[in-house]
């Protein structure tokens, strides 16, 4: 069993959970993901790796309730454990293959959205501790679903917030920021963003114009998450290729987002019905005659 | 119970119409009377040709006449001399073209049916409590074994008889590997049959750790330096999913039949109470006409979908069991022979709305010596469905070989392993199964684990 060290609620539906998995805390890296399970019968979730701790066999994870699963997951509290937790799996940053001289060498800028903060973290504080500093921007639908900011700002070059309503930072999505940092005569080598795929979408969209070479992290429906099932298939620059083994991280410029956000809809029906399921408990009847 | 010499025993079976809307397994198995009578039609031939058809090279004409003498526990501990898993091989080894197509009987008239009398002694023993037991001293040393699979579980298993002190290491969350999320609970049940054969494996004294993919988790080389393994053996299995190439395949109602068959047999998600989805479509396609196509047909079949066998040659080339194929024509899987995919058709939504085929003809025999499919121009066509299931087979999982350094593979990316002992490029390294020749058959697998586990006592006798 996989004890959860510390469970704690960090905004509206987003939750951050420190769980024991020696053998993911001693080999992960950043960029990569692992998949968990609540309970014997339960769905494997993939989730990026937030955080990790070597010594203590630690590894952290945020997430946000989407769906029936997450929101069992969410009731977890300190001290309960977890069924499974495996990897780490799909391959890790780029970055991390490049030496620390030539990383200083370039700009590099992050941008966050959303949940994406907590995947965006590991890499910014993995190039603060090669004494790289990377701007960020964090972009959030409004002030109260903001995370990580202190986190972040403790290892971030620039930190750039932003929020959609503008309650809090600047105003105006990610891409605003983009173009306004690099109007304001800044020059970046390479971005890596990542949050919802319509926000990378654009994100790429933008930085394609801009010639600034992006990378993308992609979650795409999975199910086993080792290469064996296929479900996570996405098309980049025309071939198909398997997000778990060949991903997460893909070229943002040749990615088929239009083709993976359909893709990504596949069981919206299903798991909107059982969230509902699971919110009314007994008194669920959805009056579609299929029902149990 | 009256017996013709040249005929088998009838082995009952759920109704076709019954069985295509439920999940329960297909053949319900001899009776001890029926077991008996069957093997009362063994001939015991001195020069047993049915033993070297067999890949684990059971005794078979010896357990037979024990289930001819009623003496049910002695047949059992014959068996699993030789196997691990006999409940899993009396049902899904290919006994027609192995121990039974050697089979004497068969030539004036039917075959012994050895899988059926070795499912009923499996059965029997496991209703009655009885498991293998191994009272081999203690060797000390330590064997990883990676993958759950046949080839691992029995590598496992003959490597605890001998004394070693052994370990699999699973990926996924559950041990058994293509037993439990590739082989249907309609063929091959997992609580009373998989689940069983597992644990009679543990009770030889190995050790399974689950959610430990080697390659990431940890390398084969830490396993050896760090975890103080002195031999290891590679059953990973087959691999990544092929796609066809064609146009569509990445449209939301396309899966790979890996896909399918893990949402419904390991996650559970024929089950409509299992918190994983699948997709249940009006009309599917499978594409493809292997054991793992049929297999996929007929899930879809019970989750009550209309469903059509997609296959590029005729029913002659069918690659899959005859009495799979059989099954599920009596089930009412459609078969759409001489057919082959171009594109697959999709709505403004991305979802599939159709697969376009063309008609083939058989021309001269090709490499494998089957006559090659060449189409028929012109002769397109659309069959109308909502959900594609490509079955066209896997290639290697590159993950143990990229991070195994001086393990190698040939060019299709397989694991080049020694025939006779199992033994891969790299010192105390054995591999078999899939991962070695690609995707075959469970017995195959067993047998090269059985090979290895082999081949590693030699090597580690050789170092001690």
């Amino acid at each position: 069993m996989y004890r959860i060290i510390e469970a704690r609620n960090l905004a509206a539906n987003i939750y951050q959970m420190i769980v024991e998995a020696p053998r993911v805390a001693k080999k992960c890296m950043p960029g990569q993901f692992l998949i968990v399970r609540t309970g014997p019968d339960s769905e494997r979730i993939a989730l990026t790796i937030c955080d990790y701790d070597r010594e203590k066999g630690t590894i952290t994870i945020v997430f946000q309730t989407v769906g029936a699963s997450t929101e069992v997951m969410s009731k977890l509290k300190t001290g309960d454990s977890f069924h499974d937790v495996v990897g780490p799996l799909g391959r890790p940053s780029e970055l991390i293959d490049e030496p620390a001289d030539e990383l200083k060498k370039k700009n590099i800028l992050f941008v966050a959205g959303g949940v994406g903060t907590a995947p965006v973290y590991p890499q910014v504080k993995w190039l603060h501790e090669q004494g790289v500093a990377a701007d960020v921007i964090v972009g959030a639908k409004t002030k109260d679903i903001l995370i990580l900011e202190d986190e972040m700002k403790a290892v971030a070059g620039n930190l750039y917030v932003t929020t959609d309503d503008g309650s809090y930072g600047r105003s105006g999505m990610v891409t605003k920021v983009i173009e306004d940092l690099v109007g304001e005569g800044k020059k970046y080598d390479v971005c890596i963003a990542i949050g919802p795929m319509i926000m990378m979408k654009f994100v790429a969209k933008l930085t394609k114009e801009l010639n600034i070479p992006t990378i993308v992290s992609m979650n795409p429906i999975m199910v086993d998450g080792t290469g064996m099932c296929g479900a996570c298939r996405i098309i980049v620059g025309g071939e198909v290729k398997f997000a778990c083994v060949d991903g997460p991280e893909f070229d943002g410029h040749l990615v088929d987002f239009d083709g993976a956000m359909k893709r990504s809809q596949m069981y919206k029906t299903e798991e909107g019905k059982k969230l509902l399921e699971l919110q009314e408990g007994d008194t669920h009847h959805g009056g579609c005659g299929n029902c149990n | 119970m009256e017996v013709d010499v040249l005929k088998r025993i009838p082995v009952r079976e759920q109704e076709p119409k019954t069985r295509a809307t439920n999940f329960d397994e297909v053949c319900l198995g001899y009776n001890a009377e029926e077991a008996q009578c069957e093997a009362s039609r063994c001939i015991n031939c001195k020069n047993a040709q049915c033993i070297k058809g067999c890949p684990v090279a059971i005794n078979i004409p010896g357990f037979i006449e024990q289930v001819k003498n009623g003496d049910f526990k002695k047949a059992y501990e014959i068996i699993s001399q030789s196997s691990a898993l006999p409940a899993v091989c009396g049902r899904v080894c290919p006994q027609e073209t192995q121990c039974e197509g050697k089979c004497i009987r068969g030539i004036k008239g039917d075959p012994i049916s050895i899988g059926k009398l070795e499912r009923f002694v499996a059965d029997w023993a496991s209703e009655n409590g009885i498991k293998p037991v191994s009272d081999a001293p203690k060797k000390g040393k330590k064997v990883a074994v990676i993958g759950s699979g046949p080839a691992g579980l029995t590598c496992a298993g003959d490597l605890a008889r001998m004394g070693y002190d052994v370990t699999i290491f699973e990926a996924l969350h559950e041990a058994g590997g293509v037993l439990v999320y590739g082989i249907p609970e309609f063929r091959l049940p997992k609580e009373k049959v998989v689940k069983k054969e597992i644990e009679n494996v543990k009770s030889l004294g190995v050790k399974i750790e689950t959610n430990v993919i080697i390659g990431k988790s940890v390398t084969i080389d830490e396993l050896v330096s760090e975890e103080g393994y002195d031999a290891v053996f590679i059953g990973s299995g087959a691999g990544l999913p092929k796609f066809m190439g064609i146009p569509g395949e990445t449209a939301s109602g396309v899966f790979s039949a890996n896909e399918y068959l893990t949402r419904s047999n390991l996650m559970k998600a024929y089950d409509p109470a299992s918190p994983t989805p699948i997709k249940i479509g009006k009309k599917v396609a499978v594409v493809g006409g292997g054991n793992v196509a049929m297999d996929a047909a007929r899930t879809a079949l019970r989750l009550g979908s209309e469903v059509h066998i997609v296959y590029r040659r005729s029913e002659e080339e069918l690659p899959a069991r005859v009495e799979e194929v059989h099954h599920a024509k009596e089930e009412g899987v459609i078969f759409d022979l001489l057919t082959n995919p171009v594109e697959i058709l999709t709505d403004e939504n991305g979802w599939v709305n159709g697969i376009k085929c063309i008609r083939m003809e058989l021309g001269e025999p090709d490499e494998s010596g089957r006559r090659r499919p060449v189409e028929v121009a012109g002769s397109e066509f659309v069959i109308d469905v909502d959900t594609v299931i490509m079955s066209l087979g896997t290639s290697p999982n590159p993950l143990i070989a990229s991070t195994t350094d001086g393990l190698d593979v040939n060019k299709r990316g397989c694991i080049i392993a020694t025939e006779e002992q199992g033994a891969t490029s790299k010192d105390g390294v054995y591999a078999g199964g899939d991962a070695v020749t690609g995707a075959a058959t469970v017995i195959l697998a067993m047998g090269a684990g059985k090979t290895a586990a082999q081949g590693i006592d030699e090597y580690l006798q050789g170092k001690a």
